[in-house]
């Protein structure tokens, strides 16, 4: 497409920014891609004659006189079946060695779903980690992020929910990733011998930050691809999210946008919707559901990012390291799936929401008895008791290394209560008690 | 003839134009992208550029490519058939849509032309009327639906006929009137009405005269909402106002409910399309989707329309209004669009406010919660609009623009807290931020003196004074710890905590608790204040709690059981008993 015939070259910038340029041209339509300097960039703003690109890869060493040749269409990715098991850059280049695709060109960043067309989510996705499975049970058509600091294992977390999950396709958005996590990423699906249902789209922290705007939209054009032409179930991963609405920021400083809270864009809560809002059941079986990773800052949730992001998806899973047992673990606190009660109890055992709901009580009712102690008050036998099940209750259900079925999930925390408490001291209702309790 | 114009600037939804003729503000044009015509509304016109907002994408739009307008503003068209339809933010139907994507500048048709409607004839021939005046009826679901004078019409008109009671579509003519300069005007069941304009139409807009009952009991009773009133909910996200609307979605006692889905989670709205033609209304008895209609213009759909998105649903209910019925608009959520103002001030350069958001974001809030309330129409009947609309506040900071707005406009502010939600106290409403105005309407004490019985009002706040005062009880126990404050703190504190457990928190997931008439409300406040009005001996402050915690265990097993059936009334025995001690 960078070779068409009478192509008229723009050679004169009219000014230079870290991110964009902008020149006199005419014809020019907006979102269409370019040339600039052998560089990709994309039109962001008409004004007049006068054109603004944001240049994705930066503008370093890009001279005033630099060669500009528009392509005429927005960024696109070929799509069909041979998009399985390869691996390309932001431009969906594959980067693997392989040769390029050959399928239907797709304008990325396409239409949204026609609500009244979508169908209620209603297919669970187990992981085998209980702090998801048991507390914040996955549905497909779901859009969740992780919410992590930079030290946890998000990365580690998300690839093993990925490979458990019973899905057509893994389509992988890395933003922002260092070398040794997608070198990481790429080893975990090879061992795992999933590659075939692997797709992956890279941007490095060595890739320039404003490419990374297109990873998102690639990926999904992917999805939309496997879920609405060959109904398939498609499970999206984006990593990190955080760089990407840094890379936004950055974009909109550079045309003098008046920023808002932290210096994000005004419309970054429209931008970020439309990504995670491509999450959908399909009416067919389609579906594509988006799991996702956003860094917070020392845990702070107020910030803009994460945030506008939690008004956005439907929960989300909060990692945090836990000082009792020295585990990473999902923080039933925090964390919530919002389709969590479409599938509890239907297509789960009967007692799933009332022993999820006994266990986190009591898990609170042991950080209060923390807080008694250090505190130095006295503790009561029951306080000593939750303190005692809450290291269990850590260790054995929410730590993220934890790999087991629902249904032991559950014998699990029968078994934790009988060990603990009495069955009044659960609150559990009397005929799942006659039913479960675990006496011996 | 229109004036037309060409595209000469381009950010993101923001079009400039350059015009050949006059423009007003807010006039609707069509800007056509190789042959795709996208709707848009001027909102900035300075010499012969017009800014334009399009409520689509504008990938591949030109400069120089051709712009018409229409010389009209953004309208919705008003008729029978409004009713348990699914809209977008213009008013198209977005069931009639084809495809499993929305396609650009696809836009459907808001009513169905072909139904016919079983017509019966109100006005008579020599009736002088004049605009929102009743001419005939219509049967839509169980709701009459009238068919008006067009509320445009200006002066007075004569009716010249009317037709017999029969079956018509939406197009035909159902009457003639004549005008005072003698001219013949036909009038179909349709008319159109531009939404940023407020209807008029009526003679006076009272005071609110009663409360609407939600079935809610942290609303009814501690904090009730006028019929025309206003009320908000502001919360961070996973606090459940969602929930929260929905439930007032599912039981307020209205005769038409609009829900506006702006620029929230599409799937929510899937959740409302999946459950609402199952769920039945517990005044009527009828399926609740044929009072509701639905604009849903979710956060992924074009950011301008999410603006218009309120304003059609506002339109709607002021026009059920109109024929003397009850609405309630809903609203979730109002931030939403306050950002969606905040993103186009940003693109044309204004300079502004506080949290980028436009200088005058608390006017333009204020103008639209004016347009609810109480009417008395030119009949003498009363219609209401009563609008309630959630506010996601950023970082669940209630001091930033929108909330602080909205607080101005609004009187009944509902506070969900972060607090109370991590603890599970759902409906996670603050009992001592929240506040409803209505309470010091002299109008509405009277109301209430006369429905519930005399002094409800004193007995509401007096349950408040329990709250407040448990509260401070727990922070100084909290200090101290248990053993450092007298008795009497622990049972204040426990008193409060008996009143939070079974009148503020209630199962909005529970087919008994979730829907709580007035009657059964003022029984178990009177029971709950009757329980907090002893005084109880106890040796220790294991013992307080203890007997508190078996109190409201069997009255919170009242809340699950039949009003008045066997069950509640084991329970209340239980209660009496423990409490018999108490002086």
């Amino acid at each position: 497409m960078a070779n068409k015939a009478y192509q008229k070259v723009y050679t004169k910038l009219e000014g230079i920014t870290k991110a964009t340029v902008s020149l006199r041209a005419a014809g020019v339509s907006n979102d269409e891609l370019a040339v600039v300097g052998g560089r990709l960039a994309q039109v962001v703003r008409t004004k007049g004659d006068m054109v603004t690109l944001q240049v994705f890869s930066g503008t370093e060493g890009i001279p005033s006189n630099a060669e500009v040749c528009f392509l005429g269409e927005p960024p696109t990715l070929k799509v069909s079946e041979h998009l399985s098991g390869r691996f390309f850059d932001a431009y969906g280049h594959p980067i693997d060695g392989g040769p390029e695709i050959d399928g239907e060109l797709r304008q990325i960043g396409g239409p949204s779903v026609n609500p009244y067309k979508r169908r209620q989510p209603s297919q669970l996705i187990p992981t085998g980690i209980a702090g998801i499975d048991l507390n914040n049970t996955l549905v497909s058509g779901q859009k969740i992020p992780f919410f992590a600091d930079p030290d946890q294992p998000y990365n580690q977390v998300m690839a093993d929910v990925a490979l458990r999950a019973d899905v057509d396709k893994i389509i992988l958005g890395g933003m922002g990733l260092s070398n040794d996590d997608y070198l990481f990423f790429r080893h975990s699906f090879e061992s795992a011998g999933a590659l075939d249902k692997i797709i992956c789209f890279i941007n490095t922290t060595e890739n320039p930050p404003v490419e990374r705007l297109l990873i998102p939209d690639m990926a999904l054009t992917a999805a939309e691809y496997f879920a609405v032409d060959k109904n398939e179930k498609v499970l999206v991963l984006l990593t990190d999210m955080t760089l990407y609405a840094d890379a936004l920021s950055i974009v909109s400083n550079r045309m003098d946008q008046i920023p808002s809270k932290d210096s994000m864009p005004g419309s970054l809560y429209s931008d970020l919707a439309k990504i995670y809002e491509k999450a959908v059941q399909l009416p067919t079986e389609g579906s594509i559901t988006i799991i996702a990773v956003t860094t917070l800052n020392d845990g702070d949730i107020t910030h803009a990012i994460p945030d506008n992001t939690g008004y956005i998806t439907e929960g989300q899973l909060f990692l945090r390291a836990d000082t009792d047992t020295g585990k990473v673990i999902i923080d039933p606190f925090r964390s919530l799936s919002r389709l969590k009660q479409l599938v509890q109890n239907k297509k789960t055992r009967e007692d799933h929401s009332q022993v999820m709901n006994a266990s986190v009580r009591l898990y609170a009712d042991a950080q209060n008895a923390k807080t008694k102690l250090e505190n130095g008050f006295d503790l009561s036998d029951y306080d000593h008791r939750c303190l005692a099940y809450a290291k269990d209750y850590a260790r054995e259900l929410l730590a993220i290394d934890v790999n087991i079925s629902i249904t032991e999930m559950l014998d699990t925390a029968w078994k934790l209560f009988a060990k603990h408490f009495t069955p009044a001291e659960t609150g559990i209702k009397q005929t799942l008690i006659d039913k479960y309790w675990n006496g011996d | 003839m229109k004036t037309r114009g060409i595209v000469t600037g381009i950010v993101s939804n923001l079009v400039t134009v350059q015009v050949d003729g006059p423009v007003a503000e807010n006039e609707i044009c069509y800007i056509d992208l190789a042959g795709v015509k996208m709707m848009a509304e001027v909102i900035k016109v300075s010499g012969r550029n017009a800014s334009v907002q399009v409520f689509e994408s504008t990938r591949g739009l030109k400069n120089g490519d051709k712009v018409e307008f229409e010389g009209r503003m953004l309208e919705v068209t008003l008729g029978p058939g409004l009713l348990s339809s699914v809209y977008d933010g213009l008013q198209n139907d977005l069931t009639t849509m084809e495809g499993v994507f929305l396609k650009r500048g696809e836009y459907t048709k808001a009513l169905n032309h072909e139904k016919l409607w079983d017509f019966t004839p109100l006005a008579k021939a020599g009736d002088k009327v004049i605009a929102a005046d009743w001419l005939g009826e219509v049967k839509e679901g169980w709701l009459p639906h009238k068919i008006m004078v067009p509320f445009s019409f200006k002066g007075e008109y004569t009716v010249k006929s009317v037709k017999e009671a029969g079956q018509y579509n939406v197009d035909e003519t159902i009457a003639v009137l004549v005008n005072e300069e003698g001219e013949d005007v036909p009038v179909t069941m349709t008319q159109k009405w531009p939404v940023k304009l407020a209807v008029k139409g009526y003679k006076e807009k009272p005071r609110p005269q009663k409360i609407m009952e939600t079935g809610v009991r942290v609303i009814d009773t501690l904090n009730p909402i006028a019929e025309g009133g206003t009320g908000f909910i502001p919360g961070p996200f996973g606090c459940g106002k969602t929930v929260l609307q929905h439930a007032i979605a599912k039981q307020g006692d209205a005769d038409v409910i609009v829900m506006a889905a702006c620029g929230e989670r599409a799937n929510e709205v899937v959740e409302i399309f999946t459950e609402f033609p199952e769920l039945i209304d517990p005044h009527t008895g009828r399926h609740l989707m044929e009072r509701t209609t639905i604009i849903c213009n979710t956060s992924n759909m074009p950011v301008a329309a999410r603006e218009a998105s309120v304003y059609t649903a506002m339109t709607i209910c002021e026009y059920y209004r109109a024929m003397g019925l009850k609405c309630l608009l809903l609203a979730d959520s109002t931030s939403r669009w306050a950002q969606a103002l905040r993103e186009m001030s940003n693109r044309m350069e204004e300079l502004p406010g506080a949290d980028a958001f436009p200088v005058d974001l608390s006017a333009i809030i204020s103008n639209f919660y004016s347009r609810a309330g109480m009417v008395v129409l030119n009949n003498g009947k009363t219609g209401a609009v009563t609008f309630i609309g959630t506010v996601s506040p950023a970082g669940g900071n209630l001091k930033e623009p929108v909330t602080e707005s909205t607080k101005k406009a609004a009187r009944c502010f509902y506070a969900l807290e972060q607090a109370r939600a991590d603890q599970k106290r759902y409906p996670a409403v603050n009992p001592i931020d929240s506040y409803s105005k209505y309470l010091e309407y002299p109008e509405i004490i009277e109301y209430l003196d006369k429905t519930i019985e005399k002094g409800w009002v004193d007995k509401v706040l007096n349950a408040k004074n329990i709250i407040r005062r448990g509260k401070e009880s727990m922070e100084q126990i909290n200090i101290l710890g248990d053993d450092g404050v007298p008795m009497s703190y622990h049972v204040i504190y426990w008193k409060s905590e008996l009143l939070d457990f079974t009148i503020l928190q209630q199962d909005g997931f529970d087919p008994v608790d979730s829907l709580c008439p007035l009657e059964r409300q003022k029984y178990m406040l009177d029971l709950v204040l009757e329980i907090c009005g002893k005084d109880y001996e106890f040796e220790d402050y294991e013992q307080c709690r203890s007997f508190f915690k078996d109190i409201i265990n069997d009255l919170k097993q009242m809340n699950y059981s039949e009003f008045h059936s066997e069950k509640f009334e084991e329970y209340l025995e239980k209660v009496k008993k423990l409490t018999d001690n108490g002086k």
